[in-house]
């Protein structure tokens, strides 16, 4: 047994876009155990609910997170929809879907930089990032914000997209498709990306499920878990299969993203195809009373929203589940015997996002 | 083995040039949709306070014995929520941003009462 | 939208039902709390995609035994209701004693006087 030393991971690290900490005992260059530290950027987002009147806590719930920022927005109104039995029209479904399809896509490829950007290569890391600036341009143009929309609202959407502007997505979708196609060739055929990701960090089936694993984390060990599957906005209408890898490394991680890209793509022409006319919010009276539990996917896994609503303006009580939240215990998992040069990777492999995890 | 796998896409931006705008002298072009800053046709607004009370942040202000409507620029959220509520429509989304400032900027807007005679007010 | 299943239970019934749950290859979702009036928690199960929620309604002092033997994973969300809602928690396979969350204030989602 060699000699244990103690390294502190973080809060700040070339790697981490977020703070998080991580206490790891070595034993000489392997890793034997992880402590996880948050609450750096604790901001106490679930307690605002408090102060905002249930309308406008759609903008706060939209900041919980930058990158899912959509997601969250969607999750929460579904939410007191669901508590207050609104039946938003079909265009709005149709419309959050492409919204979500396309923040799905944004984020993976974000990821793909960021992931590029931990094993050291830089160009790739940028090229990335090129192709996700095409994806920002549609949010641009389709909501007014690059990042968050703000065109959720309870009772449907705020903005409508216009029959030929879903063509001109459609367009650059082709475009971005096959600009992808080119630089995801490099992820997974690259020797020397290869060698980075490959046999890295194996989380078994079995294991995936016991520690709670959500989202790409979950599928890229052969855990079936997707709740689009679940028909939720207009997910029920379209045709689409959850990716699955069996493998449990970084690399089965990685390809199960950039299927999911393609799978998004595929997604959005389907939506662009089946897109009814008519309305696109339905007014919105009274408050919420009751309380709901709703699941949805975020790219980076299964997200729980719960709302209590006691008939008041006010909201008793939000909460929000993230899928880092719940893939933590899973990485700490797979940190436990990798070598420290890996633990970058492994802690991005998660897509970690820290703003989600604390709220 | 694949090891330069990469080369086609560097030989390629290598011919392109910068895929990137030089921001000052050249700006990107904003959409008509874009979010900047929330601009008012003062003249016709009739001091409602309904925004005042939907913005989610608190970042309007609104007198209605000044006649004044004021907002606070860094705490507006873009969110276009008093756009959305103002009866008169005289609140709408400009789609340039509010140039960077070092300190809180409250903008302050003065609606000119002495050609209203006084049965209007 | 299904209807959601909520099972009311006391809370020393609950580690029976959550092993329960384990055994028939239920999956742990969340643990919810919501300050109102006492402290209700809200174990949400999942398996094949249908959620199912235990409720426990306690006191704002009382204790509650800690899932974490049964669901490992559980420990994070344990110590998270502890610190910011200062449930008693007993016996969590990782216990951070307060100090997952770097927050200046003690408890800050707890309601005193709400009773």
């Amino acid at each position: 047994m060699g000699n244990r030393t103690i390294v502190p991971f973080g809060p700040q690290h070339p790697v981490l876009p977020e703070p998080i900490h991580l206490d790891l005992v070595l034993e000489d260059e392997r890793v034997v155990e992880a402590i996880p530290r948050i609450g750096y950027i604790h901001r106490g987002l679930e307690k605002l609910v408090e102060k905002k009147d249930f309308q406008q806590y759609t903008f706060v719930a939209e900041r919980i997170c930058g990158i899912c920022s959509f997601m969250h927005g969607m999750g929460y109104c579904m939410t007191i929809e669901s508590i207050m039995q609104i039946e938003i029209p079909e265009r709005a479904k149709f419309l959050r879907t492409i919204w979500a399809e396309l923040s799905r896509m944004h984020s993976h490829i974000l990821w793909l930089g960021l992931l590029a950007d931990a094993f050291g290569f830089e160009s790739l890391f940028m090229q990335s990032w090129k192709i996700r600036e095409q994806i920002l341009d549609i949010f641009e143009e389709t909501t007014g914000g690059r990042v968050i929309f703000s065109v959720c609202d309870i009772g449907g959407v705020r903005k409508d997209i216009s029959a030929e502007t879903l063509q001109k997505i459609v367009g650059i979708l082709e475009q971005v498709d096959k600009e992808l196609k080119e630089l995801t060739e490099v992820f997974l055929k690259d020797t020397s990306v290869k060698s980075r990701t490959k046999g890295v960090g194996v989380l078994s089936k079995q294991a995936a499920f016991d520690l709670g694993a959500v989202g790409p984390m979950a599928k890229a060990s052969g855990v079936e878990l997707d709740m689009r599957t679940q028909g939720y906005a207009a997910y029920g209408k379209l045709k689409f299969a959850p990716i699955i890898d069996t493998k449990g490394d970084c690399y089965a991680r990685t390809k199960v993203r950039i299927k999911e890209i393609f799978q998004s793509i595929d997604l959005i022409k389907q939506c662009v195809e089946l897109i009814p006319e008519g309305e696109i919010k339905v007014k919105v009276t009274g408050n919420p009373s009751g309380e709901y539990f709703t699941q949805i996917e975020q790219p980076r896994g299964e997200v729980v929203y719960y709302a209590k609503g006691n008939g008041s303006k006010f909201l008793d009580r939000m909460r929000v589940r993230t899928p880092t939240f719940a893939n933590v215990p899973a990485l700490l998992e797979t940190l436990k015997g990798c070598s420290l040069a890996d633990v970058p990777i492994l802690i991005l492999t998660i897509d970690p996002c820290i703003s989600c995890t604390e709220r | 083995m694949s090891i330069m796998s990469m080369s086609k896409t560097l030989f390629k931006n290598l011919f392109h040039g910068p895929f990137t705008v030089q921001y000052p002298i050249k700006k990107k072009d904003s959409y008509e949709r874009t979010r900047g800053r929330i601009g008012i046709d003062i003249d016709d607004c009739i001091f409602c306070s309904m925004c005042q009370r939907r913005c989610p942040t608190g970042a309007i202000q609104v007198d209605k014995a000044a006649s004044s409507w004021s907002i606070e620029r860094l705490s507006c959220i873009q969110c276009n929520y008093c756009t959305e509520v103002c009866p008169k429509k005289c609140l709408h989304m400009e789609n340039q941003y509010t140039s960077p400032s070092f300190g809180k900027v409250r903008d302050e807007f003065i609606k000119c009462t002495n050609t209203q005679s006084p049965s209007e007010s | 939208m299904g209807q959601q299943t909520i099972k009311a239970i006391s809370s020393n019934e609950l580690l029976a039902e959550v092993l329960h749950l384990k055994n028939d290859g239920y999956r742990l979702v969340a643990i919810t709390c919501t300050c109102k009036d006492g402290m209700e928690l809200s174990y949400s199960f999942d398996k094949n995609y249908e959620l199912l929620n235990l409720r426990i309604n306690i006191g704002l002092d009382e204790d509650i035994a800690s899932i974490s033997f049964l669901y490992p994973f559980a420990f994070l969300y344990e110590n998270e209701i502890k610190e910011l809602f200062g449930v008693n928690i007993k016996d969590i396979a990782v216990d951070f004693n307060n100090s997952l969350y770097k927050i200046p204030v003690k408890t800050p989602f707890r309601k005193e006087g709400t009773e």
